[in-house]
């Protein structure tokens, strides 16, 4: 394949999926979740006929919780989000819904203080990890300083990360608008797995093509980049493959919990391999080119 | 090309193969032990089977150690209280949340919940406290009891003809109900009445502070109690009608030390002497104070998972992590056939060995966690992958079996290291600076990819070089 040569068609590619990611985040920005917003979530089911969200509304209306969204799963089960309470007001929802008439399967409340703490404490975690692993990159590819010096390697592995991230992103800004999907503490888990998944894909292709710039005289940068790429394909389409498998499986199977756990994954994954395969070597060998005039 | 494949080719077969005997043994050896470790019964059943056949009992049954489920798996709730620590003094914060925390832990035990967890946790300035209750019932009870804040009080001790009579009631009472007869409020109420103390003005409130201290002739360990004005004549007016008798100091209605008085203590200050040994003194001194500083705590935080709720995700959640691992088997021994075959016997070992460490150290097992070590199996596979892919192309250029295995690894070898190294790095720095889950998952993935570099080069590799020389190695339709 001749990946490097056609590479305006995948930057077209990729130019136009960050962009899009891009304005939905910008017009509809993140859904976060009470995680790091503080809040409520409550999720209850009926022992009987579920009643109207319009009729849960009014039976909450004397406890003044300000706005109460609804959201029903499945034919009894109803979730609801507000600001977040006390036991006390737990208490009282609960009474006012009947006893009797529901169980509770999941009550969390988080008080601003908390969410605002775990979202500066996670933001930190990320920055640090990123910073680690361009080092890291850098380290590791020493021995190859030219025809580019090892920490552009890193650099351009942290691009394609963006962009990885960057379009999962904006697929979950979309599904946030349209259908309230959250981000919560367990999808930063997911984008985490991205990051590295990612990583791993772009140091697998630079380690071919540090082996075979070791190996050969590297006066044909572009040729060998390219080889390189192409010796690593099945193996990054196999691995890719492997992993959708099990995410498919966790999709599918792995029940509420974790499905959007499972899609980020899988959007993650699709698009780290195409990053890794179609944009980070010619980004290389674009840099490369530059550099030399 | 071939730089590692001279060396490999040179190397006198012979000896090779029986190092790689013992190899092999030892990694179904660890295979195996950590299958039995991850469900003894895998064990437990032929051995009971070969015991009863042989009419003797000698082989025991193996080691049962449970798995350490999160709370949202196994259901229960998982609560932050901030504490108001504006009444303490700077210096004594980490002493009263210790209080604090000592009084909680015995209400928490009160549920009978298995391993509650009772944190003192810093954030800043902010002092907090983290209580998981795992599996427990009524979560509503759980908060009322744990947001008191603890109550100290004073107690004198009653009449003996009440006490008798108290003791003799309770009697009747209990035999009553051991018959089955039912029992009124009031009778239950008697029963659950203290026979021997009662009720005395003096609480925690009047408490000023409780200090450890040693005495200067017998170098034995003491309390000393220091009271405020008001205290200091209740207490006064308490011990000179209790002489010779005791005063019972309790702590959210139990008793934590029962002093006996020896004089008419006035001045407010006093001492309770006895054999405490160090540690025993200083609990009490810890006790003593969590009912006198009035520390309120806030909850502020509150998870909470129904145990339904958990056991369908944990149900779900394995399904899912089973049905995707099968397909990740059938994939690779189709597309890698025997090397492949090989790779799914060492990925077995693999996933028996993580779980077995899962269990060992012990991991609490949540929803990201299992999402982590699945990830990990993932990175495993991928190993292998790398190295077949290699494997084969050297192969397919004519190599012979044993050259192309050596040469597959140790080509494929810098890509693992780098992708699994820059993984745990990154793990690492999740573990230290995240938390909860993010922590959870980072865990069950370091851990995983760790054990995954054994999985692909010493067990695979292994496996593969077993059948250097052997019948198999002609038949290349099962390398390819």
């Amino acid at each position: 394949m001749q990946i490097i040569k056609r590479r305006k068609i995948y930057f077209i590619i990729s130019a136009l999926l960050v962009l899009t990611s891009l304005i939905s985040l910008l017009l509809w920005g993140l859904n976060l979740g009470i995680d790091f917003t503080g809040g409520t979530l409550m999720e209850i089911e009926f022992n009987g006929d579920q009643p109207t969200h319009q009729e849960v509304q009014e039976e909450l209306a004397d406890l003044e919780l300000g706005q109460i969204n609804l959201q029903s799963t499945g034919q009894q089960g109803l979730i609801l989000r507000l600001k977040d309470i006390d036991e006390e007001t737990h208490q009282k929802i609960l009474e006012n819904l009947g006893w009797e008439k529901i169980e509770e399967k999941r009550f969390e409340s988080v008080g601003p203080l908390i969410g605002q703490e775990l979202k500066g404490k996670t933001a930190w975690a990320i920055l640090l990890a990123l910073l680690a692993i361009i080092l890291y990159i850098a380290w590791t590819f020493r021995k190859i300083t030219k025809p580019v010096a090892s920490w552009q390697y890193g650099l351009v592995a942290i691009a394609a990360l963006f962009h990885d991230i960057l379009i999962t992103l904006g697929l979950f800004s979309v599904l946030g608008h349209y259908y309230n999907v959250e981000i919560g503490l367990p999808l930063v888990a997911a984008f985490l797995t991205i990051l590295g998944y990612s990583v791993n894909n772009s140091i697998v292709i630079f380690d071919r093509a540090r082996e075979n710039l070791l190996r050969v005289n590297w006066t044909d940068f572009e040729g060998i980049i390219n080889q390189s790429i192409n010796q690593s394909l099945t193996r990054c389409l196999n691995t890719a493959l492997t992993t959708l498998f099990v995410l498919l499986a966790i999709f599918f199977l792995g029940g509420q919990s974790i499905k959007y756990f499972a899609l980020a994954l899988i959007a993650g994954i699709i698009v780290g391999t195409y990053s890794s395969v179609f944009l980070t070597s010619p980004l290389v060998v674009i840099w490369q080119k530059r550099q030399r005039g | 090309m071939g730089i590692f494949t001279k060396k490999a080719n040179q190397a006198p077969r012979g000896r090779k193969t029986g190092k790689i005997h013992w190899t092999i043994f030892f990694i179904f050896l660890i295979g195996f032990l950590a299958a039995f470790l991850d469900a003894p019964i895998i064990w437990d059943k032929p051995v009971n089977w070969l015991n009863n056949q042989l009419g003797l009992d000698i082989l025991p049954d193996f080691y049962q150690r449970p798995f350490k489920l999160g709370l949202d798996l196994q259901g229960g709730t998982h609560l932050i209280y901030q504490a108001d620590l504006s009444n303490v003094e700077s210096g004594n914060y980490l002493d009263s949340m210790q209080g604090v925390r000592d009084v909680i832990e015995r209400r928490v035990n009160l549920f009978g919940v298995a391993e509650p967890v009772v944190q003192v946790n810093k954030v800043g300035s902010d002092y907090r406290l983290i209580v998981e209750l795992a599996g427990v019932k009524d979560v509503k009870e759980a908060i009322k009891m744990i947001g008191q804040t603890p109550s100290l009080d004073f107690r004198e001790k009653k009449d003996k003809a009440e006490t008798e009579s108290i003791l003799a009631d309770q009697e009747e009472i209990q035999e009553k109900s051991s018959q089955g007869i039912e029992i009124t409020a009031d009778e239950l109420n008697r029963l659950l009445e203290d026979p021997y103390f009662k009720p005395t003005q003096l609480t925690g409130r009047y408490l000023k502070e409780a200090q450890l201290i040693q005495n200067q002739q017998t170098y034995q360990w003491q309390v000393s109690l220091q009271f405020d004005d008001q205290g200091s004549q209740i207490f006064e007016e308490l011990t000179r009608e209790n002489v010779g008798q005791p005063l019972a100091i309790y702590l959210d209605g139990a008793p934590i030390s029962t002093p006996v008085v020896q004089e008419t203590i006035s001045g407010g200050k006093a001492q309770i002497t006895g054999n405490f040994t160090l540690s025993e003194a200083k609990e009490l001194v810890q006790r003593l104070n969590a009912g006198a500083l009035p520390v309120p705590i806030k909850l502020i935080n509150q998870q909470t998972v129904g145990a339904s709720l958990g056991h369908l995700s944990l149900e779900q959640s394995l399904k899912a992590a089973i049905w995707g691992f099968i397909a990740v088997l059938i994939f690779i021994i189709f597309y890698y056939r025997l090397p492949g075959l090989l790779a799914s016997l060492a990925l077995l070992i693999y996933v028996a060995l993580v779980l077995a460490i899962f269990k060992l150290i012990p991991v609490t097992l949540t929803l990201a966690g299992i999402a982590g070590f699945i990830l990990s199996i993932g990175m495993a596979v991928d190993a292998n992958i790398l190295i077949f892919e290699r494997f084969r192309e050297e192969f397919k250029s004519g190599k012979s079996l044993g050259g192309s295995i050596d040469e597959g690894f140790s080509r494929a070898w810098p890509a693992i290291r780098d992708g699994n190294l820059s993984t745990i790095i990154t793990c690492i720095i999740l573990y230290i600076f995240a938390t909860g889950l993010v922590k959870g998952f980072a865990l069950t993935l370091g851990i995983g990819v760790s054990v995954s570099m054994f999985s692909a080069i010493i067990a695979t590799r292994s496996l593969l070089r077993w059948f250097i020389g052997g019948r198999l190695e002609e038949k290349q339709k099962l390398w390819r």
